[in-house]
């Protein structure tokens, strides 16, 4: 597969291609003969290269002008902290950084910093042959480190469907954020199509980034049923008139998909199932949850999807290379399969979701491990010991609740202690975890029921 | 629990999430677009948790399919109903 750089300067075809951000457009044509790096793309060949930008164009930028130059790219979502990303960039080898530009831009030890120029800079951009680029996806993990997944351009965008020639009246949105699997595939469908793209910036609002959108024209949105549902909670989504709408990343409940159904009426709605480890398995678009019970077996091109032990299994072309870390570990199975953890069950014709089978949470879209919060809750000398679990919520699918037990029980008169406690708790959660993993309920309790293994029981809500 | 104690349970945990979380609120009224508050999706979810946990009732569970709130005084007299 010719490299994203190549895909976007030696297209034949017209080029609409722009990344529309908040006070900014990009055409893509553009980064054929200027560079937004603040260097010569060919100063980073070989390296293994941190994408650390906060705004998401930048990242959207430096995907093209790096692919098939550096050796491998490691795309880091914004909301990792300096310690976070230094720990990242240690794991995955990289010696390289982009950021963007300011006054005193963000280094790191042993690495060169780039930072990036707000407009592209006309320079040396011309390019000796692309060689094939490690694309390095981070996803969540048990300890609390993120789990570096390997992909490939060609295992992340080898089955998208093409339009040819290019559709040039196509409009891409997306509320997810790019550096993420979902958000990736959008981006990646709009670049190899020749398409505009319509990038939510930092700071900006769900109403804002609606307005712009729709000012902007958008045909195609894409979003977890979270998203969707507070872009529902929002005045500004009536000026949206989508021909498709693409739900991903999360369970999506009839509900969702019947409101979307009667506000936009004349829209194509899908829900797709993919996860950053397995690639994309299928699309459902007859307008209801769950997926046909004919999904499971050979699919089109080698793709491959098994029940087993009541969980989703997917063997396919878009499966990730491997973990990284200390070399490359697999992410498949022994059988070649990947297992989603996914529980599933066939109602007569149907499967539907029903919950994961490691306990993990889904938080409009972002997986939280129990186990990582709840070693930051024992890390408290006066817990014995807590559980954390899911508690349905329509806004963003789920929300983490956890049960604490203390050394000493708390009795009636200790309440203003057993609310500092709480306090301190939730403060050391927000010091040391991603907001989303923070507990939205904390609740002290006498006890805790173990299961008939002796292990803290887990409801796969 | 009567209307005016359900909107003041609504309030302040609006507030207390907005605190906890580290965002600005917007000033509080019937007309604000609950978007235009201040609070993001996550802090949202925490507000409906909140809720359900003080009031006993979550609206946006109910077995019959609800109309999102826009405003926040539609947001308040979802929960009025809910918890009628």
């Amino acid at each position: 597969m010719n490299s994203l750089w190549d895909s976007v300067a030696h297209s034949g075809a017209p080029n609409a291609a722009e990344f529309h951000g908040r006070n900014v457009g990009i055409a893509l044509k553009e980064l054929s003969r200027a560079s937004m790096l603040g260097t010569n793309p060919e100063s980073l060949r070989g390296r293994s290269v941190m994408i650390a930008t906060r705004e998401q164009l930048l990242a959207a930028v430096c995907l093209i002008e790096l692919d098939g130059v550096a050796r491998r790219l490691i795309l880091c979502p914004p909301y990792l902290a300096e310690e976070q990303l230094c720990a990242v960039a240690h794991r995955a080898g990289a010696d390289a950084v982009v950021v963007e530009a300011g006054p005193s831009p963000w280094t790191l030890s042993g690495t060169t910093t780039h930072a990036m120029t707000p407009t592209p800079i006309p320079g040396q951009v011309r390019r000796h042959a692309s060689e094939a680029t490690d694309w390095v996806l981070l996803t969540s993990g048990t300890t609390g480190a993120p789990k570096l997944v390997v992909h490939t351009l060609q295992s992340l965008a080898g089955a998208l469907p093409r339009e040819s020639p290019p559709v040039t009246r196509t409009v891409w949105s997306t509320f997810y954020d790019i550096r993420h699997y979902g958000g990736l595939q959008i981006y990646l469908r709009a670049v190899l199509s020749g398409s505009k793209l319509v990038l939510s910036s930092r700071g900006e609002s769900t109403g804002e980034f609606l307005t712009r959108a729709a000012a902007a024209g958008v045909t195609h949105v894409s979003g977890t049923p979270s998203h969707w549902r507070l872009a529902l909670m929002s005045a500004e989504a009536a000026q949206l008139d989508p021909e498709y709408i693409r739900l991903s990343g999360e369970v999506a409940d009839q509900a969702v998909l019947d409101k979307l159904r009667a506000v936009f009426p004349n829209a194509r709605i899908a829900h797709a199932f993919a996860s950053t480890e397995a690639g994309l398995a299928f699309d459902v678009d007859d307008g209801l949850a769950g997926f046909p019970a004919e999904f499971i077996g050979k699919r089109a091109g080698a793709l491959d999807l098994k029940v087993e032990d009541g969980t989703l299994r997917i063997r396919s072309p878009g499966n990730a290379a491997g973990y990284l870390g200390n070399g490359l570990t697999a992410v498949v199975g022994a059988d070649g399969y990947v297992d989603t953890y996914d529980l599933v069950e066939r109602v007569e014709g149907r499967y539907y979701f029903r919950g994961r089978k490691d306990g993990v949470i889904n938080v409009g879209g972002s997986k939280v491990f129990p186990e990582e919060v709840e070693s930051v809750l024992n890390a408290d000398p006066r817990v014995r010991w807590s559980r954390v679990s899911a508690r349905p919520n329509l806004l963003t699918g789920s929300v983490v609740v956890a049960d604490v037990v203390l050394i000493d029980a708390p009795t009636p008169v200790d309440l203003e202690n057993t609310q500092s406690v709480k306090t301190d708790l939730l403060n050391a959660c927000r010091r040391t975890l991603q907001p989303y993993k923070v507990p939205a309920i904390l609740r002290i309790v006498p006890a805790l029921e173990l299961t008939a293994a002796g292990k803290l029981g887990r409801s796969s809500a | 629990m009567d209307a005016v104690s359900i909107r003041d349970t609504v309030l302040s945990v609006f507030r207390k999430v907005a605190a906890d979380q580290g965002r600005t609120l917007a000033p509080l009224s019937d007309e604000l677009p609950l978007l235009k508050c201040g609070l993001d999706s996550l802090c949202f979810a925490i507000v409906v948790a909140s809720l359900e946990d003080s009031l006993n009732v979550d609206p946006f569970n109910a077995d019959e399919w609800v109309d999102f709130p826009v405003t926040l005084g539609e947001f308040i007299k979802l929960y009025d109903r809910t918890a009628a």
